[in-house]
């Protein structure tokens, strides 16, 4: 109740905040926008030249990259950490933080919450219903509770890995550029991993697992039978990265001694 | 350089001594880049991971294909490779650095010292060029060559075209860099316009995907933009695609660029310096 509290007032925070620059708002929203758009624009040209990926035919990776859009959305609003090294460890912001009762890095994804990038849930959502009802997909008793489940366990996939990345900057305060490519990273979990060689698949499954907030999560409302066993591991991987990006932190501010600033 | 400072201070002695200046900016990022290497080690993984993923994903798209948009699969093979450790050489975040730099103010300061600060900018953008030419683009290159069938060139004037478009790649992407950044002068707070560049550079320079592969409206729009120069083009001498004279057309075409996209450069420049304001300060 305490943290819903808390939600609350630093939301209202920040709609005084966003109000102060309305323009940038909008040019957020329509950039946020035009990146699915140019990721889309990907999948159509692929199809244009060729019938299926990897046995996968438009509809179904269209579906794919709908459902990647909803976690996505969800994990950008409320976790958004990208400038942590500079903010909070290189000008000190880190030790304001500490001083405050409630968890630190509660603080911290709250005083960077981005409630537009939930605009992209949605829209991945509309894409999911099209492309759903073009390969004429039955919506069950089931569908929602799972899906929200599925989206649950896939936020949770990316803060764990987002989270023990960021921590890093907790020993080095050099300027690391993984996250951004990272970013990258994260895009090739919605096509059908099975196209890629078995280290890449290894890789995308277990080591950064970003094929399970894409494509094997997804599989299992395309009615994709090889993939069903990976779906109904997406929970158990979403709670392991979870757990292990919250130690990796934990441990982090355990070891933060200030920047000295 | 302490030779020309007792001759006294004749204004070419100024001019020796500030071209020096400039030098330093790149020699000092280079440095500066040097004292985080282990940080790029991590960067030749993954951009070897970004382009064994995109050639995974060509060949399920060639399937058992010949030829798409004018490319056979071992060129799109090189193609890859080669416009990802490019993007390893020419990316920089000048439209970060000039953005926080207008945004905490310390602009003003820099505005006040007897240099160009876009000058300045573009010269540290060359030192973390030159180290990630080094440090990234070379040893990306020669294990992407070991992991997948790249062909390289054998003609010398694809690599000398190539080497030479490659540094107009970097001049016409951190251009567009010094614009975006710029641009924090006329909206506060830039974070969607920078975010925005990021993604349309990537497509429409034919990283993600080779132009000539785009349909065909869409492909002669991004003709007359300025994006191809940075990656395609490049990318299409380097397999072979575009040979002999063609080599000088498609040069012709990143000068043409680097000479259009000064002309927002300076209008920015002069516009924001008539307009700077410091927030809080």
């Amino acid at each position: 109740m305490y943290h819903l509290g808390l939600l609350w007032e630093y939301l209202k925070n920040y709609m005084k905040t966003r109000l102060t620059y309305r323009a940038d708002f909008w040019v957020e929203v329509i950039s946020d926008l035009l990146f699915q758009a140019t990721n889309f624009i990907f999948i159509m040209v692929i199809f244009m030249h060729t019938e299926s990926l990897g046995g996968w035919n438009q509809n179904e990776v269209v579906f794919v990259y709908g459902f990647f859009m909803v976690p996505f959305g969800v994990f950008s609003c409320f976790v958004n950490m990208w400038n942590f090294s500079e903010r909070y460890i290189v000008k000190g912001e880190m030790d304001r933080v500490l001083t405050r009762p409630a968890h630190n890095l509660f603080q911290i994804l709250l005083e960077n919450v981005d409630p537009p990038s939930l605009i992209g849930s949605f829209i991945g959502l509309v894409i999911m219903a099209i492309s759903g009802a073009n390969l004429g997909l039955p919506f069950e008793w089931w569908t929602i509770p799972v899906l929200l489940l599925l989206t649950l366990s896939a936020v949770a996939i990316y803060t764990g890995i987002y989270t023990a990345l960021t921590s890093l900057s907790f020993y080095s305060d050099a300027p690391t550029g993984i996250l951004p490519l990272m970013y990258n990273i994260q895009n090739y979990g919605r096509y059908p991993v099975t196209i890629y060689n078995r280290a890449i698949q290894v890789l995308l499954t277990w080591i950064i697992p970003f094929a399970f907030v894409g494509i094997y999560p997804a599989a299992l409302f395309l009615q994709r039978d090889e993939m069903r066993g990976m779906a109904i591991l997406t929970p158990v991987v979403g709670a392991v990265f979870l757990s292990i990006g919250l130690l990796c932190w934990n441990y982090g501010v355990k070891r933060y001694k200030g920047a000295g600033s | 350089m302490s030779k020309s400072l007792e001759a006294g201070g004749s204004q070419e002695n100024g001019k020796l001594l500030l071209l020096g200046a400039y030098f330093d900016f790149i020699r000092i990022r280079f440095l500066t880049m040097l004292a985080y290497r282990v940080n790029y080690y991590s960067g030749i993984l993954i951009y070897t991971l970004n382009i064994g993923v995109n050639y995974f994903t060509w060949k399920a798209i060639y399937g058992g294909g010949e030829s798409l948009g004018g490319f056979t699969s071992a060129q799109m093979t090189t193609y890859v490779a080669v416009s990802w450790m490019a993007r390893a050489f020419y990316f920089n975040n000048l439209d970060r650095e000039i953005s926080s730099d207008i945004r905490d103010g310390s602009i003003a300061i820099q505005f006040i010292r007897p240099y160009n600060y876009v000058l300045v900018k573009m010269m540290q953008g060359l030192g973390e060029g030159l180290f990630r030419f080094l440090m990234l683009m070379i040893p990306g290159m020669v294990v992407a060559v070991l992991l997948f069938p790249v062909e390289l060139p054998t003609d010398p004037a694809a690599w000398i075209g190539f080497l030479v478009m490659l540094f107009f790649s970097f001049l016409i992407s951190s251009q567009i860099n010094v614009i975006t950044g710029l641009s924090a002068f006329f909206v506060e707070n830039n974070e969607g316009v920078m975010r925005m560049k990021r993604v349309i550079v990537d497509l429409f320079s034919g990283l993600i995907v080779p132009i000539s592969l785009f349909p065909g409206w869409l492909s002669s729009v991004l003709d007359v933009l300025p994006f191809q120069a940075i990656t395609y083009l490049p990318g299409s001498v380097f397999t072979g695609r575009v040979q002999g004279v063609g080599i000088w057309n498609v040069l012709g075409i990143q000068v043409f660029w680097f000479l259009v996209l000064l002309i927002p450069i300076v209008w920015l420049y002069y516009a924001a310096r008539k307009r700077l304001f410091v927030q809080g300060g």
